[in-house]
C-alpha cells in the first residue's frame, strides 16, 4: 500500500489515474442518468432547480476534468514511454505529484455535495451550480452568495495544476527521451498527438487561471472584474474562459485521435497512411484552435467583424479534422480488417466524430447558431465529439492496451456487447437532442412543458442513456471477468508495430531489457528498407537502476487542498498553513537524493 | 554542466547590454516628459521596450546562444500571448475605432 | 541529479522544462497585461494613473531590475568558471537589489492606498493591483529561490556541478525582470 503513495513509476501511475478516472467518469455518468431520469417527461418535479443545476455542473465539470483528461492522462502515463522506447517520464515525482494533486482536487470539489451544513446552508449539496463554464456575473457573489462557486474556482484552479505539470513533463519526455533512431517522424502518432495536447495544456491553461483568479478577486475582495456596476465587463469572463475553453476541446480529442490512428493501422495490418500529413493536421489543429474561441460567443453582440472573422477560423479548422478523417479511411482501404473491440470503437469513432464535426460546422455560421445556441442541439453537438468522439476513441485505447497493462485480453464477446449497446445508446440519446434543440429547447432546463412538443424526443434520450449506463455495467463486468478468466497475452496480441509490444506484458519495472534502436516508423513490422526488429533479450545484461519512490510529491500536493479550504473558510492562517506544507514539500523534493 | 552552442557572452557583453538597457531606459523615460514627442510615444516605447526584452532574453537568457528548441519553447506562447492581446484590444476596442471613423 | 542521461535533443531535460515553464508564464501575464489593457480608462472613479502614478520612482525601481539581471549574469559567469568567492556575492547582490524592489513596491502600494487607490476603489486599482502583484510575488519567489543559492553556496554546497541549477535560476529571474519591463512601459509610460 505504501508502495502505491509514493511510487513513481509511470505504469502505477497510470493505473491510478485509470482506475480514478473512470470512478470519475461513472460518477459523472449517475449525474447524467439523474439530469435524463429528470427530463423524461414535461413539469418534472423530481429534482429543485436549484439541485438540478448542481446536476448539470457537476456533470459538466467531473466529465471535462475528472473523466476524459485523467483518462487520457492514464494512456500518456503509461503508454507514452513505453511507445517511445523509454524506461520512464522525464520527472517521475513531478509525475506522481500531478497525479495526487488530480486526485485531490477531485475530491475536493465533490466534497461540496456534502458540505452544506458546514455553510450553514439549508441543504446538504453546496456543489458547484454555475454551468461548467461559470458565466459572469451568475457567478459572482450577488447572484451566488454560497459556497458553490467557491469549491469551483478552487476545485479547478488545483486541477489546473496539476495538469500543467504534468503538461512539461510529457513535452521534455517525448522531446527529450526517445529512443535512439526514433527521430521525431519516426514517432507513433499517439506520442505525436500527445506532444501537441500537452502544448496546448501549457498555453491555455495559464488563462483559465487568470479567469479564475479575476473571479476569486471579485468574490472574496470585493473587485469588479465582471460586474458592470463597479466598471467591469461580464463578457471579459466569457473571452478569458472561452480562449482556454476551446483549445480545451482540442486536448480532450486529439489524444482519442491518436489512439485511433495506433490501432486502425495494428487491425488493417497496413501503416497509417498519410502519417506526415495526419501529424501536420494534428500539429495545425492545435495551433488553429487559438483562434476560434469566440464562436462559443456568437449571441453575445460582438459585431459583424468579429463574428465574420471567427465563423471564417471556425470554418476553415474543419479542414485538417478532414483531411486526418480521409487519412484513416484510406488506412482502413485495402488493409486486411480485423473487427476486434478496439477496431470497432475506432471505427465508430470516425463515424460518430464525423456527425459531431458536422453539426460543429454548422455552429460556425453565425446566423444559425443564433438558433443552436444554448439549445438543446449543441448538447448534441459535444456529446457526439466527446462521448461520441473522446470516449469511443478512449474504448478502444482500453481494449487495445488492456492486455498490455494487464497481461490478459479482454473478452472480445463482452465487448462486442458493450460496443454495440454504446453505439445504439448513445445515438438513441444524443441524436434526438438535435431535432429537440433546433425546435426550442433550451439548455440547463431542469423541466419543460408539453406544449414545446418536445417530450417523445426526451423520452428516446432518457432512454438511450441509460442504455448506455447499461453498456458500461457490461464493461465493468468485462473488466472483472478478465481479472479472473482473462485469456493471457504474451508480448503481442495484436500484431502490433510499436515499440510498447516489443516488451512483456505486463512489462517489467524497467519497461526495455535493452533500449532499441529504432530504425523506421513501424519497428516491429518489415518495411521496404528494414526487417522487423530483433526481439529483445529477455533479461538485462547488467541491473537496471530503477528509481525508488518519494513521499514528496503526496506531501506537496496536500499543500493544495489545504490552502482551498483555508480559502474557502475565509481562514487566512489555514491558507499560510497549505502555502507552509507546500513550501516544504518543494524543499525536501529538492534537496532528497533521487536518480532517475 | 551547461552547454555552449558555439559563441558565448563575455562578461564585456553583459556590460555593454546593461549599459544599453540603462541608456534605452532613460530615453523612455525621456520620450514620455518631453511634449513633442506625444503623438509618436505609443509606437516608439512599445520599439523600444520591445528591444530591451529581446536584449535580455538573448544575452541575459542566453538564447541567442542556445538549442534553437528553447527559441521555440519560449518563442511560440511569446507569440500566442502577443495574438491575445491584439486579438482581445480589437475585440473590445476594435468596433469603437471603426465607428469613429479612424 | 548528477550523471547525464543521454538525451534526444542534446540538452538538459530541466533546462527544457523551465523554457516551457517560462513559455506558459508569457499566456500568464499576457491575460493578465490584456485585462489591465482593457479595462484602461474604464474606471468610473479616481484616482487615475495620471493623477497617481509616480514616474521618476517606477524608473529607479526599473534600473534596480535591470541591475539585478546584470547581477544575475555575472553570478552564473562566476560560478561556470569555478570563482565562488564571486558567484556568493554576485546571487547576494541579485537577491539584495530584488529586495530593494520589492520595497519599493511595498512602498508604492502604500502611498497609493494612502492616496485613496485600493484593490476595490475602482477597476484601474483592481487591474492594477492585480497584475503587479502577480508580478511582485514572482519576484518574491525568485528572491527567496537566490536567497536559499546563497545559502547553499556559503555552505560550500554549491559548485560549478550545479551552474545549471544557478541558470535556471537565473532564466527565472531575467523573465520576471523582462515582464516588469512590459508592465513598465504598458502601465506607467503608456497612459
Amino acid at each position: 500500500m505504501k508502495s502505491w503513495l509514493t511510487t513513481t513509476d509511470h505504469k502505477r501511475i497510470g493505473l491510478l489515474y485509470f482506475w480514478t478516472a473512470f470512478g470519475f467518469f461513472l460518477l459523472g455518468g449517475l449525474e447524467a442518468l439523474v439530469i435524463r431520469a429528470q427530463l423524461a417527461k414535461p413539469d418534472g418535479i423530481g429534482l429543485s432547480a436549484e439541485l438540478y443545476n448542481q446536476m448539470f455542473t457537476m456533470h459538466g465539470t467531473t466529465m471535462v476534468f475528472l473523466a476524459l483528461m485523467p483518462l487520457s492522462a492514464a494512456f500518456f502515463n503509461y503508454i507514452i514511454p513505453l511507445q517511445i522506447g523509454a524506461r520512464d517520464v522525464a520527472f517521475p515525482r513531478l509525475n506522481a505529484f500531478s497525479y495526487w494533486v488530480f486526485l485531490l482536487g477531485g475530491l475536493f470539489m465533490n466534497a461540496s455535495f456534502l458540505a452544506g451544513p458546514l455553510f450553514g446552508a439549508d441543504r446538504l449539496s453546496v456543489a458547484p451550480d454555475g454551468g461548467w463554464f461559470g458565466y459572469a456575473n451568475l457567478t459572482e457573489r450577488q447572484f451566488s452568495p454560497g459556497p458553490n462557486i467557491d469549491f469551483w474556482l478552487l476545485g479547478l484552479q488545483i486541477l489546473g495544476i496539476a495538469s500543467l505539470a504534468a503538461g512539461f513533463n510529457f513535452i521534455v519526455t517525448i522531446l527529450n527521451m526517445r529512443a535512439p533512431g526514433m527521430k521525431m517522424l519516426r514517432l507513433p502518432p499517439f506520442s505525436w498527438m500527445t506532444l501537441v495536447t500537452q502544448f496546448l495544456v501549457i498555453t491555455a491553461f495559464p488563462v483559465i487561471t487568470v479567469a479564475l483568479v479575476l473571479l476569486m478577486f471579485d468574490r472574496f475582495f470585493g473587485t469588479h472584474f465582471f460586474i458592470p456596476a463597479g466598471g467591469g465587463d461580464p463578457i471579459l469572463w466569457q473571452h478569458l474562459f472561452w480562449l482556454f475553453g476551446h483549445p480545451e476541446v482540442y486536448i480532450l480529442i486529439l489524444p482519442a485521435m491518436g489512439i485511433v490512428s495506433e490501432v486502425l493501422p495494428t487491425f488493417s495490418r497496413k501503416p497509417l497512411f498519410g502519417y506526415t500529413v495526419v501529424v501536420y493536421s494534428g500539429v495545425l489543429i492545435g495551433f488553429m484552435g487559438w483562434g476560434v474561441w469566440s464562436h462559443h460567443m456568437f449571441s453575445v453582440g460582438l459585431g459583424p467583424i468579429a463574428d465574420s472573422v471567427f465563423s471564417a477560423t471556425t470554418m476553415l479548422i474543419a479542414v485538417p479534422t478532414g483531411v486526418k478523417i480521409f487519412n484513416w479511411i484510406a488506412t482502413l482501404w485495402g488493409g486486411q480488417i480485423r473487427f476486434t473491440t478496439a477496431m470497432l470503437f475506432a471505427v465508430g469513432f470516425i463515424a460518430m466524430f464525423i456527425i459531431g464535426g458536422l453539426s460543429g460546422v454548422s455552429h460556425a455560421a453565425p446566423p444559425a447558431d443564433l438558433q443552436q445556441t444554448d439549445t438543446y442541439y449543441v448538447v448534441a453537438h459535444i456529446h457526439y465529439v466527446l462521448f461520441g468522439g473522446t470516449m469511443l476513441g478512449l474504448f478502444a485505447g482500453m481494449y487495445y492496451w488492456w492486455p498490455k497493462i494487464t497481461g490478459r485480453l479482454l473478452s472480445e464477446t463482452l465487448g462486442k456487447w458493450h460496443f454495440w449497446l454504446t453505439l445504439i445508446g448513445m445515438n438513441l440519446a444524443f441524436f434526438p437532442m438535435h431535432l429537440s434543440g433546433l425546435l426550442g429547447m433550451p439548455r440547463r432546463i431542469y423541466t419543460y412543458g408539453a406544449e414545446l412538443g418536445v417530450t417523445r424526443l426526451n423520452v428516446i434520450s432518457t432512454a438511450g442513456a441509460f442504455l448506455i449506463g447499461l453498456a458500461m455495467l457490461v464493461f465493468l463486468w468485462n473488466i472483472v471477468r478478465t481479472r479472473r478468466v482473462g485469456r493471457p497475452a504474451g508480448n503481442d496480441p495484436w500484431g502490433g508495430a510499436t515499440l510498447e509490444w516489443a516488451i512483456p506484458s505486463p512489462p517489467p519495472v524497467y519497461n526495455f531489457t535493452v533500449i532499441p534502436h529504432v530504425e523506421s516508423r513501424v519497428p516491429l513490422w518489415p518495411t521496404e528498407r528494414h526487417g522487423p526488429m530483433a526481439p529483445l533479450p529477455l533479461t538485462p545484461p547488467a541491473p537496471i537502476h530503477v528509481p525508488g519512490g518519494s513521499w514528496w510529491p503526496l506531501f506537496t500536493a496536500f499543500g493544495l487542498p489545504v490552502m482551498a479550504i483555508g480559502a474557502l473558510s475565509h481562514h487566512l492562517w489555514l491558507v499560510l498553513v497549505g502555502v507552509a506544507i507546500v513550501i516544504v514539500g518543494i524543499y525536501r523534493w529538492a534537496y532528497e537524493p533521487f536518480e532517475v | 554542466m551547461s552547454e555552449q552552442g558555439g559563441a558565448h557572452a563575455t562578461t564585456g557583453t553583459y556590460l555593454r547590454v546593461a549599459a544599453i538597457l540603462v541608456m534605452v531606459t532613460l530615453i523612455e523615460v525621456g520620450i514620455f516628459y518631453v511634449p513633442a514627442f506625444q503623438g509618436v510615444l505609443v509606437p516608439l516605447l512599445l520599439v523600444l521596450s520591445a528591444l530591451k526584452f529581446a536584449l535580455v532574453v538573448m544575452f541575459y537568457m542566453h538564447l541567442k546562444f542556445d538549442n534553437r528548441l528553447f527559441t521555440f519553447l519560449f518563442g511560440a506562447p511569446l507569440f500566442l500571448a502577443l495574438g491575445v492581446v491584439i486579438g482581445l484590444l480589437f475585440l473590445f476596442y476594435g468596433s469603437v475605432r471603426l465607428r469613429a471613423g479612424v | 541529479m548528477s550523471h547525464a542521461h543521454p538525451t534526444s535533443m542534446g540538452v538538459d531535460s530541466r533546462k527544457m522544462a523551465f523554457w516551457a515553464f517560462i513559455g506558459s508564464e508569457c499566456l500568464l501575464f499576457g491575460s493578465l497585461i490584456s485585462t489591465y489593457l482593457i479595462y484602461k480608462g474604464k474606471s468610473l472613479v479616481g484616482p487615475y494613473p495620471h493623477e497617481i502614478l509616480n514616474i521618476p520612482f517606477t524608473s529607479f525601481s526599473t534600473f534596480d531590475l535591470l541591475m539585478s539581471s546584470l547581477a544575475m549574469v555575472l553570478a552564473l559567469a562566476a560560478i561556470q568558471r569555478g570563482d565562488m568567492k564571486q558567484a556568493k556575492i554576485w546571487l547576494f547582490v541579485t537577491a539584495f537589489l530584488g529586495l530593494v524592489f520589492l520595497g519599493g513596491q511595498v512602498w508604492e502600494f502604500s502611498h497609493f492606498a494612502h492616496e485613496g487607490l485600493g484593490l476595490t476603489t475602482n477597476i484601474f486599482g483592481s487591474t492594477f493591483y492585480v497584475l503587479t502583484g502577480t508580478h511582485g510575488a514572482h519576484v518574491t519567489v525568485g528572491v527567496i529561490w537566490l536567497l536559499t543559492l546563497w545559502v547553499q553556496a556559503l555552505r560550500g554546497k554549491l559548485g560549478p556541478g550545479q551552474a545549471l541549477t544557478v541558470e535556471i535560476a537565473g532564466l527565472y529571474w531575467h523573465f520576471v525582470d523582462v515582464v516588469w519591463i512590459v508592465i513598465f512601459t504598458v502601465v506607467y509610460l503608456i497612459q
